[in-house]
């Protein structure tokens, strides 16, 4: 039997990396006594998989897992038995079997969206002056670990939404998250002259493609 | 102070910067956050090392377990920030917090240090100046919380004197509640006073101290005080005050509460991701270099039932992929096989690995690790400690050297590639042959193993220096001089890298010496300590922390000498710094152990045979009121304090508490 959990990510959570989540996510799983499927060898390693990492210190509203059991289970009461035994910080939100033969999850998520709440007081039309030039460049010239690339089209949209005292003011901004064309937040708010320990940022939904096969 | 909010808004802008921001944020399953203003004292338990190693810390688990089980009182964690972390948190003017509620370490009225070992002395101070809070107890006053200690190093708390309030000797279970309940009635006391004061609640510091030092087992230094001879050893340490006591025995429990089950469940990857459970406390074979064997005594065991009850609780409420059996000696504990069948029917198939330290040099032991594992991965560890079987009868722990050669064979036939073995070098009297005799034995067992499996048979020799330590047969000795140990690693090194598949460690001289001086160490030594950290030393037990220069030109400043504390044979006369602090074995007996290893004799398992170490006469209460199988001592039945000793195999008669030893003088 294959799962998919939706789950959320805040809190101290936020800290816990792409390694370390895994290992949370098998904990739970045995705490639940859920009958986790684990690969053969040497090492054997649950199957457990991610849609997307999530950089460290980010928190989220839209993590999304994929889980292979031994046998099958009821799916009644297992969000309530799972959620028991997740720490603070991880909020379980749907629960739902796949297919057996569904495509891998990392390989059908399409974008993501995030929002950045800014910390500190901000020029508001300023902001949207930059984010206008962003939005009306051709391309986006950036190098990242030496390699270069062009940010622009992995912009596929970005606002702001201002609030009144200047205080608080949010970007919301949904990137390509393909495999090999993924966009990333602080890029774009480097491009944008924001600093990023100036700002929250939550990711908010990942765009998964429907076809299953 | 800081509020909660505003530490919490600060580290937002900080966790990214450091290592591992995971360790500093709180939040792990099991962890307890109680309300604040529910309770009456407030204790934030620290280990001042960093948070990978501290978690999973027994001791601190057991007091974190005892004291939030009570109503009145919470406990919270901190540990010690690394290095990036403390250098943006004083940038930042974050003081030192408790991760459960975020809130700064000096809001609370007790802080429990625990010490196991002496380096994480510096780092101490160093805890407590991040926090905000006077490093030495003398400059404290009522706005600071009490600061206690306790743990292994504590058996000679001396270098810490200037800078603890009370230390806790030996077992905390039943102290640090008789520690709260003192705590709550003096602040109780003068809140009554003061009921229509605006004034903040305060304490008389100094009358508190005074009442925690009545408390069996708490020593308070500053009512004690040292004099010492001309030729700088200690003359007397003696009481300054009517009503504390000359001596200060260790505390232990009579019968080992019921284990700990909720362990902390980090969100970040530590060295220990693992349930542990105690199965037997002390240690009945007396190996003379041990400071733990000889400071745990009497041995208490668990039950099988008690034991894997609470192992399926803790791995039911972790998740854990490890269960770590936890004794000095595993094979030593009475029903051993049994635990271990049953654990391996309980847990098997299940992805569990089992983890059962020390086990004895025999083939026994190999039929219980095959009980637990599944896979021969991980390697098999052994401890002969010394390769001679002359150096081995001077440390008492013998064993020929045909079952180690008969046993290592074994295992490598059984299907472990990789065997693990521990030494010592620098065991009183010790001579090169004797260092000479490890490699040779390391060869010897890899050779016989690559009989039986050919070239994959490897070998890890683990060889440390020894350190002798306070309050054990040896603490009359003196460490090896830096030229003697370089000679002998120099030694090992010659003779064992040439094999690519030995592989040796060694310990670093410099770290032997510093925890020999702090581990024997005297008041004066707080000083150095003190200038030490001043000078940066920090994380001593860390390449990247300590600073061996700092240590030397601290010892320069105060007018001592390093070598007064670790090369000096001590006189048989002499007064220890740790004089007035007792592990209940006595120094009669430790110091005729000591003049048996200088003869090569030998004093087999005191389960077999009691010795009349001195535990009996001690806690003859609380053996006679908890008689049979749960302690490995003789029953006491009558009301006097004879020990009935049943003298089967010594060759040893019992000492009887009258035979006094004419040399010592205790
Ligand atoms: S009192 Fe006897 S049996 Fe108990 S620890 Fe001491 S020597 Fe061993």
């Amino acid at each position: 039997m294959r799962i998919q959990i939706t789950f959320s990510k805040q809190g101290a959570l936020r800290y816990t990396g792409h390694l370390d989540l895994h290992k949370l996510w098998e904990r739970a799983a045995r705490r639940a006594e859920l009958p986790l499927a684990y690969s053969h060898g040497f090492h054997p390693q649950p199957k457990i998989s991610m849609a997307a990492a999530l950089p460290l210190g980010f928190a989220s509203r839209c993590e999304v897992l994929d889980m292979k059991l031994e046998r099958d289970i009821p799916l009644e009461g297992l969000r309530d038995t799972l959620q028991g035994t997740l720490p603070p910080g991880i909020q379980i939100l749907a629960i739902e079997q796949v297919d057996d033969r569904a495509p891998a999850l990392q390989t059908r998520v399409v974008s993501a969206e995030y929002e950045v709440t800014l910390t500190e007081p901000v020029d508001g039309s300023e902001l949207k002056r930059r984010i206008d030039a962003v939005m009306n460049a051709e391309s986006i010239l950036r190098s990242r670990r030496g390699k270069e690339y062009d940010l622009r089209p992995l912009i596929e949209s970005l606002t702001s939404v201002s609030s009144p005292e200047g205080r608080g003011e949010k970007i919301i901004m949904k990137l390509s998250a393909k495999e090999g064309a993924t966009g990333r937040p602080e890029e774009v708010l480097d491009v944008l002259g924001i600093a990023f320990e100036e700002t929250r940022i939550e990711r908010t939904r990942l765009n998964l493609s429907t076809n299953l096969h | 102070m800081l509020t909660p909010e505003q530490i919490e808004r600060k580290l937002d802008r900080i966790l990214l910067k450091v290592q591992k921001p995971g360790r500093y944020v709180g939040g792990e399953l099991n962890s307890i956050q109680k309300d604040w203003d529910s309770v009456q004292t407030r204790v934030a338990l620290v280990f001042p090392d960093i948070y990978d190693i501290g978690v999973s810390n027994m001791g601190l688990k057991i007091l974190y377990d005892q004291i939030n089980q009570r109503e009145d009182a919470l406990a919270e964690r901190a540990y010690a920030p690394w290095l990036d972390m403390e250098d943006l948190m004083r940038q930042h003017g974050i003081p030192l917090y408790a991760l459960e509620s975020k809130r700064p370490l000096a809001c609370f009225d007790l802080i429990g240090f625990t010490l196991p070992y002496e380096t994480l002395y510096t780092n101490t101070l160093n805890v407590l100046d991040l926090a905000g809070i006077p490093v030495r107890s003398a400059e404290r006053d009522e706005r600071h919380p009490i600061i206690i200690a306790g743990g292994h190093a504590c058996m000679n708390p001396e270098p810490m004197h200037a800078f603890i309030d009370a230390f806790v000797i030996g077992e905390g279970e039943e102290v640090i509640h008789e520690i709260i309940d003192t705590i709550q009635n003096a602040k109780r006391q003068t809140s009554k006073v003061n009921l229509n004061d605006v004034q903040p609640l305060t304490f008389d510091r100094e009358a508190l101290l005074r009442e925690l030092a009545q408390i069996p087992g708490v020593y308070v230094p500053r009512f004690y005080e040292a004099s010492y001879l001309d030729d700088g050893t200690v003359a007397r340490i003696e009481p300054t005050v009517a009503d504390v006591p000359k001596i200060i025995t260790k505390r232990i429990v009579a019968k080992l509460p019921p284990p700990p089950t909720k362990f902390i469940v980090p969100n970040v990857d530590i060295v220990h991701n693992r349930v542990s459970v105690e199965i037997m406390r002390g240690c009945t074979r007396g190996c003379r270099f041990c400071h733990a064997g000889m400071i745990t005594r009497p041995v208490r065991e668990r039950s099988v039932d008690e034991i894997l009850q609470a192992a399926e609780e803790a791995l039911k409420s972790t998740g854990f992929e490890e269960l770590a059996l936890l004794s000095l000696s595993s094979s030593d504990y009475t029903h051993v096989l049994e635990l271990v069948t049953k654990v391996g029917e309980k847990f098997g198939g299940t992805h569990l690995k089992v983890s059962l330290p020390s086990l004895r040099i025999e083939s026994v032991s190999i039929d219980l690790m095959e009980r637990l594992k599944d896979r021969r991965s991980g390697g098999f560890t052994l401890a002969p400690e010394a390769a001679t079987e002359r150096m081995r009868r001077i440390i008492n722990k013998f064993i020929p050297d045909e079952d180690i050669i008969n046993t290592t064979r074994e295992i490598y036939r059984r299907g472990w590639t990789t065997i693990k073995l521990y030494f010592m070098i620098g065991h009183p009297s010790e001579t090169l042959e004797d260092v000479k005799a490890i490699a040779d034995l390391c060869k010897r067992v890899l050779a016989e193993g690559r009989k039986v499996i050919g070239w994959k048979a490897k070998l890890h020799a683990g060889v440390s220096t020894f350190v002798p330590k306070s309050q054990t047969p040896f603490q009359w000795v003196s460490c090896d001089t830096p030229e003697q140990i370089k000679a002998k690693q120099e030694l090992l090194k010659r003779e064992l890298y040439r094999d690519k598949n030995i592989k040796l460690s060694l310990t670093d001289a410099e770290d032997s010496f510093l925890e020999a001086w702090l581990s024997r160490g005297d008041r004066r030594m707080a000083e150095v300590v003190y200038s030490a950290w001043k000078k940066g030393s920090k994380f001593d037990a860390w390449k990247e922390g300590k600073k061996y220069d700092a240590w030397m030109e601290a010892f320069a400043e105060h007018g001592l000498d390093p070598l007064f504390y670790t090369h000096r044979q001590r006189r048989t006369d002499e007064v220890f710094p740790w004089e007035h602090i007792t592990a209940a074995v006595r120094k009669n007996f430790l110091f005729q152990d000591f003049r048996m290893s200088l003869e090569g004799e030998i004093r087999v398992d005191c389960r077999l045979n009691c010795y009349a170490c001195g535990i009996l006469p001690t806690f003859a209460g609380l053996r006679r009121e908890n008689p049979g199988e749960g302690w490995k001592c003789p029953d006491v039945k009558s009301p006097s304090l004879k020990v009935i000793s049943n003298s089967v195999i010594s060759k040893q008669p019992a000492q009887s508490d009258a035979e006094e030893l004419p040399v010592v003088g205790d």
